[in-house]
């Protein structure tokens, strides 16, 4: 190790000329290729237009309702990372509300010179919105139709938004490489707005923030369950932390036994079948595992220092990522489910909060390179190819990130930052660009995005 | 632990090497230096006026008195030093121990009357008999400027032994089971926090009915749950000094508060370490 350093310092001596190369590269790095290949991200982008609706009702709720669908299905589509978007500006001025009424050369010409284009209507009647939405191929005039669909529900925002979100899924299921699309999922998070740390929900784009517990108390660590039918988190009450489950069918605690002592940080399997946390049963913090009702307790580790954050490996169940402080500095260790074959994973800093991506390949996680008294530390999000430890850094230079939770299809990561005194939750995609910021309101942290 | 070491050496060294703005960076550090020295020369030269003019009056009595020298002129040397000092709690009683924290900006010479010179910003335990001021005193080259905490000692408790189990209060009990502090991502019990335990567990011996909820505390800095693992770390090893020191562990409980309660809000490490704790409170 100390070879290698002299090595690398007498190598820079020498190239001082080709540091500002070297300082250059972070910006472009994103864009490494094993990145984008391991995030799905590496398709290649089909250029897509989406046409504004053509409004097919004179209801007075047809125009806002219209504006919340053009919005989300545009907004959906975009964030989906494996679009070219044609923008609005460039799009020819049609509101095509069917197959008979689109003119598919002036889509296919520049500038819009888009591939594919979604178009349709929009109508309300009776208290109802109903949507038919179409997926056509410009280059393909003799049977450019690649998807028809209609979805109708009590006219409302919300409805809305979810049909959006499902037309903008199906177009991202064709186009997309085969992978569901995320724009019905949820994320999960904490957030202090009631004035007590509760657990909350929203949906994957920010929308609809709502509290799902009301304990008074302090509760972290939300886990949903991979069916969406519970959350897993951690809870301070009378006896220190423990695991509480709250059943979203119920809408209320139902039971789970949680070890005594400090119990902290739930994570499902893939399967939904078994929970691995954190618990200081031996008054030292150890990774355990136990059924979805807390029976069958097993202790995986056992060593001095604080063992925390598991997460299993969701492709295989058989091995457990985690936080482990047995060298001194927390840093990123894997082993099977069982505690065999230990392997440290980063190599220094302060390493927290792992998160495995969905196809088993990556961990994302928060790290800081350079911990220690005295030193500024950004913390940052990174993620690491696990078969070759290779790692990439996604955020730079903006506040101190953490909490990095993957979307189910290995696109997108959600995360807390602190910046300018404020903890919020952004997302990005997984190769880190398309930053944006999801809560605006209060202190919000620890994001976990569902499974579906 | 080599390990880490060698990789921060690592850092370091390619630091160091990539460090091309050095040299910039040297040179406020000379300019302060030349300014002083300035300075100096400045005040002996009036000095010497000063003289002259003095004997310029007694030579020529009879002349008109020469114009009074000139008032010095304002010389702006630098930013004035600022210092804020406080003492943590400022009311003890004998035997006790208090924590002095300070920090100064723009000062080169920082002391504290009766401890002598310190860093410009720290923290420090004392153990003052009787009733003291801490007196602090920053030196830089835009002047000095000082600041005071004061600690009020009480009389010595009447002995412990005197007062039977119901009579102890919350700050009864507070005066005599002290917090234990702890360095930096740590839960080893220092030597000074092991001279707290064995008072705290004296105390606690000769009222052997009080129940004990030890909690473990965090600076604000690092990852929530990794931190809430360290808390329940540092609660452990208070509890594991206390059974040591003859507490039976049936009257002690821990729980972790991480970083999730903040004793002080600071951003400094005066602040963190108040934060880095193991709290006795009475389990009730």
């Amino acid at each position: 190790m100390n070879g290698k350093c002299l090595k690398l310092s007498a190598f820079l001596k020498i190239s001082i000329g080709i540091n500002l190369l070297i300082l250059s590269v972070p910006s472009t790095l994103y864009a490494q290729d094993w990145v984008r290949t391991g995030t799905n991200l590496g398709v290649q982008k089909v250029r897509l237009a989406a046409a504004n609706f053509k409004a097919g009702s004179t209801d007075s709720q047809t125009t806002p309702l219209k504006t919340v669908f053009d919005t989300t299905l545009f907004n959906d589509l975009k964030n989906a990372g494996v679009f070219d978007m044609v923008s609005k500006s460039m799009a020819p001025p049609q509101t095509p509300g069917g197959p008979q009424e689109i003119n598919l050369s002036a889509w296919a010409t520049a500038p819009s010179s888009a591939e594919m284009v979604a178009f349709g209507s929009l109508s309300v009647g009776d208290g109802r919105v109903t949507v038919q939405g179409f997926l056509f191929d410009t280059k393909n005039t003799q049977t450019p139709q690649i998807l028809g669909k209609q979805y109708a529900d009590a006219a409302s925002e919300e409805n809305t938004r979810r049909i959006a979100h499902h037309f903008a899924d199906e177009i991202i299921l064709r186009l997309g490489g085969g992978l569901n699309g995320i724009c019905e999922t949820r994320i999960y998070f904490v957030s202090n707005r009631t004035g007590n740390k509760e657990i909350w929900a929203m949906d994957y784009d920010g929308q609809d923030q709502h509290a799902v517990t009301h304990l008074g108390s302090i509760s972290i660590s939300p886990r949903v369950s991979p069916d969406n039918s519970r959350v897993a988190f951690s809870s301070l009450g009378k006896d220190g932390w423990s695991i509480r489950m709250y059943s979203l069918e119920l809408g209320r605690l139902v039971n789970f036994t949680s070890p005594r002592g400090t119990t902290l940080s739930p994570a499902w399997t893939s399967d939904g079948g078994k929970l691995a946390f954190s618990s200081s049963e031996t008054g030292d913090n150890e990774i355990y595992t136990t059924d979805a009702s807390g029976g069958g307790l097993h202790r995986v580790t056992a060593f001095r220092g604080p063992d925390v954050s598991p997460v299993w490996n969701p492709k295989s169940n058989s091995q457990i990522a985690w936080v482990s402080g047995r060298s001194g500095l927390p840093q990123i260790y894997i082993m099977d489910s069982d505690g065999a074959n230990v392997q440290r994973m980063t190599d220094g800093g302060y390493a927290t909060s792992p998160s495995w991506s969905p196809n088993g390949q990556f961990l994302a996680f928060a790290w800081d390179r350079k911990y220690g008294p005295g030193a500024p530390g950004g913390q940052d999000i990174y993620i690491m190819d696990i078969a070759s430890k290779r790692w990439i850094q996604l955020t730079h230079e903006a506040g101190a990130n953490d909490f990095p939770s993957w979307s189910p299809d290995g696109r997108h990561i959600v995360f807390q930052r602190a910046q300018d005194g404020r903890t919020e939750i952004w997302s990005m995609l997984a190769d880190g660009t398309g930053q944006q910021q999801l809560t605006h309101e209060g202190w919000n942290a620890m994001p976990n995005w569902s499974w579906k | 632990m080599d390990g880490r070491r060698k990789f921060f050496f690592c850092s370091a060294l390619v630091k160091s090497q990539m460090a091309r703005e050095r040299p910039k960076k040297i040179t406020p550090k000379e300019e302060t230096v030349q300014i002083v020295s300035r300075g100096l020369l400045h005040r002996r030269s009036l000095t010497l006026a000063a003289g002259m003019a003095a004997l310029f009056v007694v030579a020529g009595c009879s002349k008109k008195a020469a114009p009074p020298p000139p008032p010095p002129p304002i010389t702006n040397n630098g930013p004035a030093p600022t210092a804020t000092i406080t003492a943590t709690p400022g009311v003890i009683n004998a035997g006790g121990t208090v924590i002095l924290s300070w920090r100064t900006t723009d000062a080169s010479d920082v002391s504290i009357d009766g401890i002598g010179a310190v860093p410009s910003a720290g923290t420090r335990t004392v153990q003052p008999t009787e009733s003291t001021n801490y007196h602090l005193v920053a030196k830089g080259s835009g002047g000095s400027t000082d600041a005071t905490a004061r600690v009020t000692v009480n009389a010595a408790p009447a002995p412990v032994s005197n007062l039977s189990e119901s009579d102890v209060t919350d700050s009864t009990f507070h005066q005599n089971v002290k917090d234990v502090f702890f360095d930096y991502d740590s839960y080893d019990i220092r030597a000074d926090a092991q001279s707290t335990i064995s008072s705290d567990a004296n105390f606690l011996n000769q009222h052997p009915t009080l129940k004990v909820v030890i909690g473990g505390y965090c600076d604000e800095r690092g990852s929530t749950e990794y931190n809430l693992a360290l808390g329940e770390n540092r609660a452990n090893a208070a509890k594991q000094g206390l059974v040591t020191a003859g507490v039976s562990p049936d009257r002690l409980r821990t729980v972790s508060y991480g970083k999730e309660k903040q004793f002080c809000t600071e951003h400094d490490e005066s602040c963190w370490q108040l934060n880095r704790r193991a709290q006795f409170s009475m389990d009730k």
